[in-house]
């Protein structure tokens, strides 16, 4: 694999394939679904092919010999003036075991929502050139080691986003639409701010000797990096770490969405047609915790721990307060809507213990509540096509007209709950484990526990009020799934049920770098912390 | 036979039942025979546990045969220091009778069915069904920690669901399959958080380990309270499953589901899981940790019994017998009466799926009519089953030559026993009303059910015997229920190889301060052998009572037997005089004791007191919420909104009214600046990129380095 571009073939694959969306005349509806459908099945095969060669012993996280699958090409350099000095920006990406399960989910998740996609019928080349270049962005966030780079590619996100939901959403889409951009672009203004801070803070030595400010994310996290008056540098008695850390975490904050800033999510999810609300679920929120991982926490370890109470803190906010919320729900989606914030809590909290058995159960939350919620959010759409309503309380009995698509929803449910044997109830227990072994989040631990139940009521409630009970007469024309909605849900529950089997696989695939990430952030809180001693 | 085979034939019979219901899922509509994979597969079990029981108590009745894997490896972690999750088998004596119990029950439930569910649209699910429940409950009897019983414990509770909601057209069934499982969640998070406290001390989830461990002074957060709390959090998944007060309510709602699985969850599975791991945790409960898990279940018992008294659903009064006698099962652990806990739970676990059974025919043959009041005079018709009735209502009753008598008994000296030497009468006391109670509801319910005249005429033609499949399971049963399979004296239990060779109360491994008294063996404390298998750690524990609780239980024994069995009679006579011979009026007795009655009646209003509080106040919690996040939350977002836009229609007549007037250069900067939060509004995203872009040059010259 030495030299093959492999991470930029995952990533630019979709782009290619919008080109070719968009050369393809507006009526030739079946060549640009079948692009697109191309194109997310090479991602995804490309996305196996890097797996298997994957490297389960190397850590990345800080170390550049480390990462794997590795391009670093000089991108931009311009000079910009006597007093910015020559801004050198290097197309930097690379792979560790924290960003390859997410590489994966994104390109499970985005062929599955292709396939999804296959019921839209508004202007379909618009959708899908949006779809793809949406599909590039993600990928080119998980693999980014370039602060620059990673911006450029999370700000791309925003774009496709927009009109996805704004032209292809539901009623109140334009509503919706302007709330998830404005929302989000004020989180990347924090982000911006806290970027353009390290940039003028920390330095690199080339190889010719001279110095020069990066953006290159693995030289943030050295501390021996930054210059002595750098406004975010730890050796300024006077820095603005602090309020730094605080901005860029509002920032990756507002996307998981973290209470109180998840209220677009829930508009968001109900205008947005199925395909992009289980992109936006299975992927896009994953982003602001995998910031967190990839960036807050490696560049300021001392200010993570300080603040690590206050994180679990709000992870058990929104795991509780999202059950609660969900529980009240009325509209199917808005109610999956609000359990994927309760189950992102989980993430939270998992990461906020700093230890090794918490933060493996935070990944692999991550990639298991990207695989649960596609399940429920297709589940919502394939309801919603046939019935076009998604009022919890129109529907009863539909398990004796819909069995199958019953079984498939019962599965989801459950994994969502954590039932044990299916995938979420492994990265569910990591988390309790790992989080209860810290003595200063233990109590918030517990409280924690009681989404056990939260989750199994509204779940189980829902079940109650849309399958069970005698069938309205209203709906007894409803048909059982079809070839191309088995072909959505069966990988997924594979998935689900292997990995809640035997977890072992992506354990090992997330571990060496876990490990290598808490050995860095608590070797790193004590040197930085007794740097700002001076 | 090796040790090695035990554990291979555990596996397959956890197993099997598993592959069963994936293929009846997958193929079951495709094939309506299929369901005789099920049949065949419990054959199988059925076999293999005899074969595992036989060996066990034979050639390694004094050695657990154990095995385990590692299950998700952290490799070789820095940090961690190599740490594994393991899953293990263990197959002690209590484990080899336990599997031999849930595969007969199971093996005659199924075979029971296929006469009872005949018809029934979703027949091969129904076999599916129950097949996960017996895997589910085969992996927690077979479990050597405790992640793996949280795990099957777990879906335990999803078969649960899916079986007692398996008519999900009625409500009620879905409400019950709902409440089952939610109830059980909540005793499910003690369960959790003790597991979760194990594993930060231990590091582990095994139970020789941590036993061991705790055996060398290893406490939770270096406390003997910690041990307490944790013991009696674990206990809390119990009372979920064994439906204990205050979490019983779901299990007599659970008769919502088909009879053969009321059957099912009342005697092998699911309740009698709570039991189980309560003696699995037995050694480490501290003497705190029991008084409390033996008042829990000597209220319990009281409290179920009570209500059993007036119920007039025939399954109803089965299921607080249940409850009830599961409450014997939990007070039993609690006063330290380990042995004749298991040996209850295996005699209930007999004559319980006999009667609940039983009622299933009486019900088949009757056309699905539970009312008690609707029956009558079916002893002539039904004369198996009236027979099985009979003779399974003899051992919950507690009769001599009955396997319930020897069992029930044995609890009872146990709690005069422990009254005695700790002077806490309340168990004792509750122990023996409940056995007047129950003899007398036992017979209330044979009474109204198979003697008299039919008060149902229509009903009453129409009933016949049901067909051998079902009776045949009846008749396994009943034999069961006698007492020559567990001991040849009828009255002295402790002298039979049940309790003399095969169960014996293992060591406590709590420090020894935090024990009860009489569990202290004063002159020479035995110390268990720890022994180094070869298959990991294998602990052989010795009797731990000192000779003071056998002075006590000795005493016990012939006051408890005369105590019992006059109580018992007593019990069978005034249902004989109220409902047989009628001396006594029960309407007008009812009349009498109303606001006794309908207490009774009413469940003790347990139940609507839950829906007022704990339900309700979720409920109401939720909407709160719900709305604090439409109207606080989001108010406050589209509030900002609203402020922006306002700021930007300000700056807009202020730029063209103020500043438009004067200096043309500023009015232009104001101008762009007000016309972009103008956009706001308008949505163009464009705008906003370019700004971005703008953003990123201005914020470049303001950061300029020093």
């Amino acid at each position: 694999m030495e030299g093959f571009p492999i991470l930029s073939l995952i990533t630019f694959i979709p782009i290619i394939g919008m080109i070719i969306v968009l050369l393809l005349p507006g009526r030739s509806e079946k060549e640009i679904k079948y692009t697109a459908l191309i194109a997310t099945a090479l991602q995804l095969i490309l996305a196996i092919i890097l797996l298997a060669n994957f490297n389960y012993s190397a850590g990345g996280i800080f170390d550049k010999s480390s990462f794997q699958f590795v391009e670093n090409y000089k991108w931009i350099e311009v000079f910009g003036g006597s007093w910015v000095g020559t801004i050198k920006i290097n197309y930097f990406v690379g792979v560790d075991g924290i960003s390859t399960p997410l590489i994966l989910l994104s390109t499970i998740v985005t062929f599955i929502a292709t396939i999804s996609s296959w019921t839209i019928n508004k202007s379909i080349k618009g959708y899908f050139a949006l779809f793809l270049l949406l599909d590039t962005a993600m990928i080119g966030v998980f693999i980014s080691l370039n602060f620059f780079l990673f911006y450029i590619f999370w700000e791309l996100m925003l774009l496709p986003m927009y009109f996805l939901i704004g032209i292809w959403g539901g009623p109140r889409k334009e509503y919706a639409a302007i709330k998830f951009f404005i929302y989000t672009l004020t989180g990347s203004v924090f982000m911006l701010l806290v970027m353009i801070g390290l940039y003028f803070s920390a330095t690199q030595t080339l190889a010719d000797g001279s110095q020069v400010f990066t953006f290159n994310l693995l030289a943030l996290m050295d501390p021996s990096n930054y210059t002595a008056t750098g406004i975010l540098s730890p050796l300024n008695p006077h820095n603005l770490r602090f309020l730094a850390y605080i901005f860029l975490f509002i920032g990756f904050a507002i996307k998981i969405p973290m209470f109180p800033f998840h209220t677009w999510l829930p508009d968001a999810h109900v205008e947005a047609p199925t395909p992009i609300s289980v992109i936006l679920a299975g992927v896009l929120l994953k982003m602001g915790t995998y910031g967190i991982i990839r960036v807050s926490f490696p560049i300021f370890p001392e200010i993570t721990r300080e603040l690590a109470w206050y994180i679990a803190l709000f992870g058990v906010i929104n795991m509780i307060y999202g059950a609660l919320v969900a529980l009240a729900q009325k509209d199917f989606k808005k109610l999956i809507a609000y359990s994927s914030i309760s189950h992102m809590g989980y993430v939270l909290l998992g990461m906020a213990s700093l230890t090794v058995t918490g933060m493996n159960g935070a990944v692999f939350q991550m990639f298991n509540h990207g695989t649960i919620t596609a399940m429920l959010f297709l589940s919502v759409g394939v309801v919603y096509e046939r019935a076009h309503t998604r009022g919890i309380n129109d529907f009863g009995g539909l398990a004796s007209q819909m069995p199958i698509y019953t079984g498939f929803v019962t599965v989801a449910f459950f994994a969502a709950i954590g039932l044990p044997s299916l995938s979420g109830f492994i990265s569910e227990i990591l988390v309790f484990l790992g989080a209860f072994s810290v003595a200063s989040i233990r109590v918030l631990t517990i409280i924690s526990t009681l989404t056990v139940v939260l989750g199994a009521a509204y779940m189980l409630w829902t079940l109650q009020r849309i399958f069970f009970g005698k069938l309205n007469e209203k709906w007894s024309s409803l048909h059982d799934l079809t070839g191309r909605e088995y072909a959505m849900f069966i990988p997924l529950l594979i998935i689900v049920f292997y990995l809640g089997i035997y977890p072992n696989p992506m354990i090992h695939l997330m571990n060496t770098s876990v490990n290598s990430l808490i050995e860095f952030m608590s070797a790193n809180a004590q040197h930085i912390t007794a740097l700002a001693g001076f | 036979m090796t040790d090695t085979l035990i554990i291979n034939f555990s596996i397959i019979m956890l197993l099997l039942p598993a592959f069963g219901f994936g293929i009846l899922i997958v193929f079951g509509k495709k094939y309506p025979k299929l369901h005789w994979l099920e049949i065949g597969i419990l054959s199988i079990g059925l076999i293999l546990a005899i074969v595992v029981l036989i060996t066990k108590l034979t050639t390694y009745l004094h050695d657990d045969i154990a095995f385990n894997f590692v299950w998700i490896n952290f490799s070789n972690i820095s940090l961690l220091d190599s740490f594994k999750i393991r899953l293990g088998v263990k197959i002690d004596n209590i484990t080899a009778i336990m599997l031999f119990v849930v595969n007969l029950i199971s093996f005659l439930v199924h075979v029971y069915s296929l006469e009872y569910m005949k018809g029934d649209p979703r027949f091969n699910r129904y076999y599916a069904f129950l097949g996960v429940f017996t895997f589910s409950m085969i992996g927690i009897v077979i479990s050597d920690n405790l992640l793996m019983i949280y795990i099957f414990w777990e879906l335990v509770g999803l078969s649960s669901y899916l079986l007692i909601g398996f008519w999900y057209e009625k409500k009620s069934a879905s409400d019950a399959g709902k409440k089952a499982f939610l109830t059980n969640r909540i005793g499910d998070i003690g369960m959790l958080v003790g597991i979760l406290i194990l594993f930060t001390t231990y590091n582990t989830f095994s139970f020789d380990s941590i036993f061991h461990q705790i055996s060398l002074g290893k406490l939770p957060f270096d406390s003997t309270a910690w041990l307490t709390v944790t013991g009696i959090l674990i206990f809390l998944g119990a009372v979920g499953k064994s439906a204990q007060f205050p979490l019983h309510v779901w299990l007599p709602d659970a008769m919502e589901g088909p009879t053969p699985v009321s059957a099912l969850i009342h005697s092998a599975t699911m309740v009698a899981a709570g039991v189980y791991l309560s003696l699995r945790i037995f050694v480490m409960l501290t003497a705190d940790a029991m008084l409390v898990v033996a008042i829990v279940g000597a209220v319990t018992s009281f409290l179920a019994a009570t209500i059993a008294l007036t119920q007039n659903d025939i399954k109803r009064v089965l299921a607080y017998s249940t409850v009830s006698q599961l409450g014997y099962m939990i007070m039993s652990v609690g006063i330290g009466a380990y042995a004749f806990a298991f040996f209850h739970l295996v005699t209930h676990a007999f004559f319980k799926s006999n009667l609940f059974l039983g009622s299933g025919s009486v019900i088949h043959s009757m056309h699905h009519e539970q009312d008690m009041r609707q029956m009558g005079g079916l002893r002539k018709k039904m004369p198996v089953t009236y027979a099985a009735f009979i003779v399974s209502s003899l051992a919950i009753s507690g009769i001599p030559l009955t396997s319930g008598f020897l069992s029930k008994d044995g609890i009872l000296a146990g709690s005069l026993a422990f009254g005695h030497l700790t002077g806490h009468w309340l168990m004792p006391t509750l122990g023996f009303l409940v056995a007047l109670m129950t003899a007398f509801y036992m017979f209330r319910l044979i009474i109204m059910t198979f003697h008299g005249k039919p008060r149902n005429i229509e009903k009453y033609e129409h009933a016949h015997e049901t067909p051998f499949v079902m009776t045949m399971p009846l008749v396994v049963l009943s034999l069961l229920s006698i007492f020559f399979w567990y001991t040849l004296n009828p009255v002295a239990p402790e002298d039979g190889w049940f309790l003399h060779d095969w169960v014996k109360t293992p060591a406590q491994v709590t420090p020894i301060e935090t024990r009860f008294d009489f569990m202290v063996n004063k002159p020479a404390q035995e110390t268990s052998v720890i022994a180094e298998g070869t298959h990991g750690t294998a602990e052989v524990s010795s009797i731990t009572n000192s000779e003071e609780y056998e002075h006590a239980l000795h005493w016990a024994h012939i006051p408890s037997l005369i105590l019992s069995l006059t109580l018992g009679g007593l019990g069978i006579l005034l249902a004989y005089l109220i409902y047989q011979w009628k001396y006594i009026d029960p309407d007008k007795m009812a009349d009498k004791l109303r606001p006794l009655y309908l207490f009774s009646l009413n469940k003790w209003y347990i139940d609507e007191f839950y829906h007022a509080t704990f339900i309700g106040g979720t409920i109401g919690l939720s909407k709160l919420l719900s709305l604090f996040d439409k109207y606080v939350v989001d108010g406050l977002v589209n509030g900002t909104a609203f402020f922006a836009r306002l700021t930007a229609n300000i700056s807009e007549i202020f730029d063209r009214y103020i500043v438009d007037g004067m200096v043309n250069g500023t009015a232009f900067m104001s101008g762009l600046f007000g016309l972009s939060l103008r956009k706001l509004q308008t949505g163009k995203v464009q705008t906003y990129i370019v700004f971005v872009v703008f953003s990123i040059l201005i914020l470049l010259l303001l950061f300029k380095p020093f």
